[in-house]
């Protein structure tokens, strides 16, 4: 086995919740889980903060939730345009359930160096 | 009824108890039970005799009912229905009114419905089925103290089952050894750990010493991954007093979340504290020892869905229910039953999943179902599927069984189930494309690599005891 050189030390990793643990996303696979988000018809969110803030419950939100809407590619460019806005900040995406009261899905889109 | 007169002796039940016409009303609880009666004994006599033994009735008439209407008071077996495939035993349906009842006391009910009647003569066998609790009942009892919205909000959880693993050896260990286990767990990735039900106070490892370790462990993986984590500190105890001041101790020590066993404790205890983790924020973990005792006989006993409903009447954030693929017992459509029963806010008659009557829990909060029990990273597609997001996964040996140990362990379980959800809502079927999805994840994950690697033999492939009846 190719990782049979790894030494078996396993380095602690900062992550951030929902599918921290998987590498990168690509960009269809981004459009992939917010499609889903719109499927289950939940509302879908935009969220950014500064890296040494993310433990907090409140990350500053994009504009108002984007209710009603059912274009992945509105979401997305909302999405790019937090982006712009804040590089160097954490942005993430939410699914409002308002059936739960909660968040049927949330996991970071970018992720700001800090 | 003073037209009344009283006429001493012993009448048969079913004069009495046996109302086939009987309407249930909105406000009775309804009870099913499998019933398996002496031989020469009358289905209807049976039915009756358990409607009265355990309602208002006793073995002879006395002077005293004459004081009273029991026609308002008794319990009434109003249906009668054959076991599909078992032609010794047979349903019968019992509706009490709810006057019998305290309010917000599973405790009388069980007492009521589960008394001296399982021990009656009559019968060979008998086994609790099913309780439809009236909304106006459900509406008495406080329920968990959090729910699974609140839980989610509280420790950050979103779109995902939430993965935990209870720490082995389950006893043994010193208090400093067993937060090290804790603390590799939760800096690997997994969210939650979990005290072994075993571990009360024993001589090795005291419990304030354990809760202290623990804390240290579970404020530093928190520190370090930037996640929320916890871990279920079981405040089990001899006796109330020490419950609650174990209880008391983790709050404290500002640890979110405590565990109970809610048999072993009983249900008096139980409900106290959930009403006390309600009243302090703390979210409560729930252990179901002695249930298979109770539960795992087709003819007798009760059946578990009736235990996790009075779970979720007494109060508990999570419950355990099997894993249907692991080493413990549980048949798939059942435990999918009770797991609705636990989750959702109204579950309609569904007699493929044994469940024998509507039931409505109103504004309730639901309870996690908690799959525990001889699982690893290759149940993952099957885990999710069966369980959907709100479950908690715990993967005790095959997070700590991990060659490179506790944190690689749990890190392989993560990117396991974060892969699994991914693939599910990308529309993927998680069952059938298993193997890809699985290979796939590992290519980014050595952790995960080697943990396949590992558990690629190990199936529980035995026959369930416990089945749904069909024919």
């Amino acid at each position: 086995m190719p990782f049979q050189s790894t030494t078996g030390d396993y380095q602690t990793k900062r992550t951030l919740e929902t599918f921290g643990f998987l590498p990168p996303m690509t960009q269809e696979e981004i459009f992939d889980q917010i499609a889903y988000i719109i499927a289950q018809g939940w509302t879908p969110g935009i969220e950014h903060i500064h890296p040494s803030k993310a433990m907090n419950h409140y990350w500053t939100m994009w504009k108002l939730p984007f209710f009603g809407v059912s274009d992945l590619a509105q979401v997305v460019s909302e999405l790019e345009a937090c982006h712009r806005s804040y590089p160097d900040h954490h942005v993430r995406v939410t699914g409002y359930d308002n059936y739960t009261q909660s968040q049927g899905s949330c996991f970071v889109v970018f992720e700001g160096r800090g | 009824m003073s037209v009344k007169t009283y006429d001493a002796g012993v009448k048969e039940y079913r004069a009495m108890y046996w109302t086939p016409d009987y309407v249930p009303l909105d406000t009775d609880l309804l009870a099913c039970f499998k019933c398996t009666g002496q031989p020469g004994v009358p289905r209807e006599e049976v039915a009756a005799a358990v409607a009265a033994e355990s309602s208002t009735g006793t073995w002879s008439t006395v002077w005293s009912e004459l004081l009273t209407d029991l026609e308002f008071y008794k319990g009434r077996a109003y249906r009668i229905e054959d076991v599909p495939g078992d032609k010794e035993s047979f349903y019968a349906f019992i509706a009490y009114p709810i006057d019998l009842f305290e309010e917000g006391s599973v405790v009388n009910v069980l007492t009521s419905l589960v008394g001296n009647v399982f021990g009656f003569k009559a019968l060979r066998h008998l086994r609790l089925e099913d309780i439809r609790f009236p909304i106006a009942y459900v509406k008495t009892c406080m329920g968990p103290p959090s729910g699974i919205q609140v839980e989610r909000d509280k420790l950050n959880k979103y779109g995902r089952p939430l993965l935990g693993a209870t720490i082995k050896p389950k006893l043994g260990l010193s208090a400093k050894n067993y937060g090290r286990a804790v603390y590799e767990c939760l800096r690997g990735g997994l969210d939650l750990t979990k005290d072994d039900e075993n571990v009360n106070s024993q001589p090795f490892m005291r419990w304030q010493n354990r809760f202290e370790f623990v804390a240290e462990a579970v404020s530093a993986a928190q520190a370090e991954t930037g996640e929320r984590k916890g871990h279920y500190l079981n405040v089990t105890a001899a006796d109330p007093e020490q419950m609650y001041e174990r209880a008391e101790f983790a709050k404290e020590l500002g640890q979110p979340i405590i565990m109970h066993d809610f048999l072993t404790g009983g249900f008096t205890a139980n409900t106290g504290l959930a009403k006390w983790c309600r009243k302090n924020g703390m979210l409560l973990h729930i252990h179901r020892a002695m249930h298979a005792v109770i539960d795992r006989h087709p003819k007798h006993g009760i059946h578990f869905r009736v235990l996790a409903k009075c779970l979720r009447l007494s109060g508990g954030d999570h419950l355990h229910t099997g894993t249907v693929v692991g080493k413990l017992e549980g048949d798939r459509g059942s435990t999918l039953g009770f797991v609705d029963l636990l989750r959702e806010s109204f579950i309609p008659e569904d007699r493929a999943r044994g469940i024998f009557f509507d039931q409505d829990w109103g504004s309730m909060p639901g309870v996690f179902a908690v799959a525990s029990g001889g699982i690893h990273v290759w149940h993952m597609p099957a885990l999710v599927t069966i369980f959907g997001d709100d479950s908690v996964l715990q993967f005790g040996g095959g997070t700590q069984g991990h060659p490179w140990g506790n944190a690689a362990g749990a890190a392989a379980n993560r990117v396991a189930l974060e892969a699994c959800v991914k693939a599910r809502n990308e529309g993927r079927e998680l069952e059938k494309e298993a193997r890809e999805i699985m290979t796939g994840a590992a290519k980014h994950s050595p952790e995960l690599a080697i943990a396949m690697e590992t558990w690629k033999e190990i199936k529980f492939e035995f026959d369930t005891v416990d089945k749904l009846d069909v024919g």
